[in-house]
């Protein structure tokens, strides 16, 4: 248990340290080929007055395409227009909208995933009438329906949980079924010896094999989910969420490119965040299981 | 001493049994395709669905027929798009897998690192590059397809370099292999069913890449704008009908990969065609 | 404790000398952590000569393995010397004296039996039409010749096993270390790769380190059986096995062979008995076992 804590504790640290490097040569390659630039102020009392003339000029690194990170934060903490809300405030607004409908997608997808799946496992025929289009249409990018689907119905925020939920059934019933038939045929045996039904089998021994496949597409299922929730928001020009707040900074890039980063920011987080709730449900609903290799 | 066990070949089962047995397979599959094709049509005829989301099959059939130049076109382009950013994405993977591989000490770090930007919805970052290399260029839909790409392919070579049997490692050991040939006759050839796996998913991945990243900007005649302008409209057959060739795209380059993996795996099970 | 280097089969009647020396060998694993780490071998002294086919036979953990692994240069000894060939075992292993067969045959799945046999011979720059000859006559000399086009998986376990023997000696080397090749085969198969591996022996003139759990398989194949104690491993006893030298299947009913067993039998009680000190569940299960079979 205390080793396993250490080595998470090692990866936590090895991550901060990955992207700390990744911000320090950001800065490093402004410093060295962006545009220049003056730190003008007072900070504790002494006065500063740096300029810095970086000697190359590269087109990627130039404020306009990288700003500097200090910016980007800094524009997180004002307002975008006069007496309204500072900018992270409306971001963290964005990300809490895309999320509600990425978590109602994910839901009605999983469930109607789970259902389907216990459904082509349990009649052979319908297994093999369908199975063949839930694997082709993992290889179509679903992704293109989602303007058609969101204009068409017309329903608004639904239709965004809709595309999400689009996004994370497949994923879902190809584990259920692959998880519901990995159950050991031995404990099948053992049930069916004490007279159990086919629900009981079901509840106490096939469901919970399928547990860990599961969860390994719930964390794939749960990316795809804030994915296709911002995808959604694009062609409906929902404005509340991150896709909005895409569009619309990416509209204004040339005179403020710290937002567009910003809102980058924000999804990021977005997606991460929905990755960890599932990693944490996983710890929760597998805890006592035996530790081994991810069922891929 | 001769043991007669498998010395047969174990592989394809030849002969009219097969293939009677595969069509019997395949029936149900091909009877929903068929079914469904004919109970949409039949809905919306008689039920007078209006146009919106899903319109006649034949109606898009005839949308299709009818505008098929511009929208080839613009499959072309996207297509271009996928392909590009796929071959930089895989090879970018395969790179710093392979060197990623080999490290312990890089691997501690940047493999947990790549798994959590896999879950960043990395798609955020299109009208970052439309405003790098500019939307009409397709090089900024190539690099979110390749980004999209690039961090699956790179996880599985490191997963499939590193899934390397312990006993075959020592048998190296005692033959006094260089840690070059551990390397092309060992961990390679124990990594490629891993490495193909992730190209399955990279070309779907390059393609919703593509075409997504046209969704934040790209010239007209690409399949992205194509289907968001048409559904903008209301015209959704001709929305519709760039959508078949968006699949069509994908399944392409799926199969593309499949191919591959038969001619560089003959041996694999996945290809072996055992059950 | 007797010790005796009986060379019965010299192939270099000019070099008389031992092929392997261990010299107070002990193994430590896990040392350098406070609280000390698990005594794998205790003192370890064992000559073999050349062309000799010694058995190692002990309980579960007591170290046999582990000595296999230090011969090999696969493992280092915490203290003492290993000495293969009149060079240090790391010396020889890069002069790639030895040919190792483990108990899984760990056969590439992507190559041909023959390819498979070929390894050691890439690795060591053969050229590649003298290659070719030498593991055909490596297969021919195990009786698969006809089986090189095929693939491993379509081979018996067994037949696996006689390809990985193949690939042992295809370097033609002077030592095979063996890790309980045929534990894994069904009782018959097993007798009849037995007589199989005597054959090869015989053949070749290759001194022989043998790994094994069955005292009946270490009696016949063996010019002598050295019985380790359970863990930290020690050796109990040396038995010189006087059984004639063509050994067939009737060899199996001697009495000399009956009472040969017996004596190892009671080797591996007496080695139990004798290990005082730290005893782990593990070996009180694998002494209940010794004990079962010794009176089975």
């Amino acid at each position: 248990m205390a080793r396993g804590r250490s080595r998470q504790i090692r990866r936590a640290l090895g991550l901060i340290v990955i992207v700390g490097a990744l911000l320090v040569i950001w800065e490093v390659a402004k410093f060295i080929g962006g545009d220049p630039w003056r730190l003008h102020g007072n900070v504790l009392g002494v006065q500063i007055d740096f300029f810095h003339n970086p000697p190359f000029r590269w087109r990627i690194v130039t404020d306009q395409s990288l700003p500097h990170v200090w910016n980007v934060i800094h524009t997180m903490t004002v307002p975008v227009q006069v007496n309204r809300p500072i900018l992270a405030s409306l971001l963290f607004d964005n990300m809490l909208f895309t999320m509600r409908g990425a978590a109602t997608g994910f839901a009605l997808g999983s469930a109607f995933g789970l259902m389907l799946g216990i459904v082509l496992a349990n009649v052979r025929l319908l297994e093999r009438a369908l199975v063949p289009y839930v694997v082709i249409s993992q290889t179509i990018p679903i992704i293109a329906v989602a303007p058609v689907i969101v204009i068409g119905l017309r329903a608004g925020t639904f239709s965004v949980a809709l595309v999400a939920a689009y996004l994370t059934f497949f994923p879902v019933t190809i584990a259920a079924l692959r998880g519901l038939r990995a159950a050991d045929p031995r404990a099948i045996e053992l049930m069916r010896s004490l007279a159990a039904g086919r629900w009981e089998v079901l509840r106490k021994v096939r469901l919970p094999a399928a547990a860990p496949y599961l969860f390994t597409a719930f964390k794939i299922s749960a990316t795809a989910s804030v994915v296709g929730a911002i995808v959604g928001e694009l062609p409906a020009g929902l404005r509340e969420g991150l896709g909005g707040a895409l569009l619309n900074f990416n509209q204004y890039y040339t005179i403020a490119p710290e937002r567009l980063w910003a809102a980058l920011l924000f999804a990021a987080a977005a997606g991460i965040v929905a990755f960890l709730l599932v990693v944490a449900a996983e710890r929760f609903a597998l805890r006592g299981y035996r530790p081994s290799e991810e069922p891929a | 001493m001769a043991v007669a066990t498998s010395t047969t070949s174990t592989r394809f089962r030849r002969g009219s049994h097969g293939i009677a047995r595969r069509v019997r397979d395949w029936t149900p599959a091909i009877a929903v395709a068929v079914g469904f094709i004919l109970l949409w049509q039949g809905a919306v005829q008689l039920l007078d669905i209006q146009r919106f989301v899903l319109p006649a099959p034949f109606a898009i059939g005839q949308s299709f027929v009818e505008y098929f130049p511009e929208i080839w076109a613009a499959a072309s382009y996207t297509a271009y798009e996928a392909v590009g950013g796929l071959v930089i994405g895989v090879t970018a993977g395969l790179l710093v897998g392979l060197i990623t591989g080999r490290w312990v000490g890089l691997r501690e770090s940047l493999l947990p690192f790549a798994i959590a930007v896999n879950s960043v919805p990395i798609i955020a970052f299109a009208p970052i590059m439309n405003n790098w290399f500019g939307l009409a260029n397709p090089l900024s839909k190539m690099m979110i397809a390749a980004l999209l790409v690039f961090f699956p392919v790179m996880i599985n070579t490191v997963r499939g370099l590193i899934s390397v049997d312990p006993s075959a490692l020592e048998l190296m050991r005692s033959t006094a292999a260089t840690d070059f040939a551990v390397l092309t006759k060992l961990r390679i050839p124990t990594a490629l069913p891993f490495i193909f796996t992730s190209l399955k998913i990279a070309a779907t991945l390059a393609t919703i890449g593509a075409i997504v990243g046209e969704y934040f900007g790209a010239p007209r005649a690409s399949l992205g704008q194509y289907i968001v302008q048409h559904a903008a409209y209301f015209d959704f057959e001709r929305s519709w009908a760039a959508i078949i060739l968006a699949a069509a795209i994908g399944i392409s380059l799926y199969v593309a990969v499949l191919i591959a993996e038969r001619l560089v795996m003959p041996w694999h099970s996945s290809v072996r065609g055992v059950e | 404790m007797t010790d005796s280097t009986d060379p019965t089969h010299t192939t270099d009647p000019t070099d008389s000398s031992a092929v392997v020396e261990i010299s107070k060998v002990s193994k430590v694993f896990g040392g350098e952590k406070k609280g000390g780490g698990v005594e794998a071998l205790r003192e370890i002294d064992l000559t073999v000569g050349r062309g000799e086919f010694v058995s190692l036979i002990g309980p579960s953990g007591c170290g046999k393995s582990t000595l296999l692994r230090l011969i090999g240069d696969l493992t280092n000894p915490t203290s003492g010397s290993v000495t293969v060939n009149g060079k240090t075992a790391h010396r020889a292993r890069l002069d790639r004296d030895y040919g190792i067969v483990f108990q899984s045959p760990v056969l590439f799945d992507w190559r041909t039996v023959e390819k498979n046999v070929q390894l050691p011979l890439e690795v060591s720059g053969v050229p590649s039409a003298e290659r070719t000859t030498r593991a055909r006559e490596m297969l021919d000399l195990v009786e698969l010749g006809s089986f090189a086009q095929n693939r491993p998986w379509q081979l018996s376990g067994g037949m696996q096993q006689r390809v990985a023997i193949a690939r042992a000696l295809a370097l033609k080397p002077q030592i095979l270390l063996m890790d309980e090749p045929f534990g894994a085969l069904d009782e018959m198969t097993r007798e009849r790769m037995n007589l199989e591996l005597l054959r090869v022996w015989q053949a070749t003139g290759t001194t022989i380190v043998f790994v094994t759990h069955s005292i009946p398989e270490a009696v016949f194949l063996s010019t002598r059986v050295v019985v380790m104690s359970a863990r930290p491993g020690r050796i109990t006893n040396i038995i010189d096995i006087d059984l004639p030298r063509d050994r067939n299947v009737d060899t199996r009913e001697l009495e000399r062979y009956f009472e040969l067993v017996t004596q190892v039998r009671e080797s591996l009680r007496h080695g139990e008995a004798a290990s005082g000190g730290a005893v782990h569940g593990s070996v009180e299960a694998d002494a209940l076992r010794v004990r079962a079979e010794g009176l089975g």
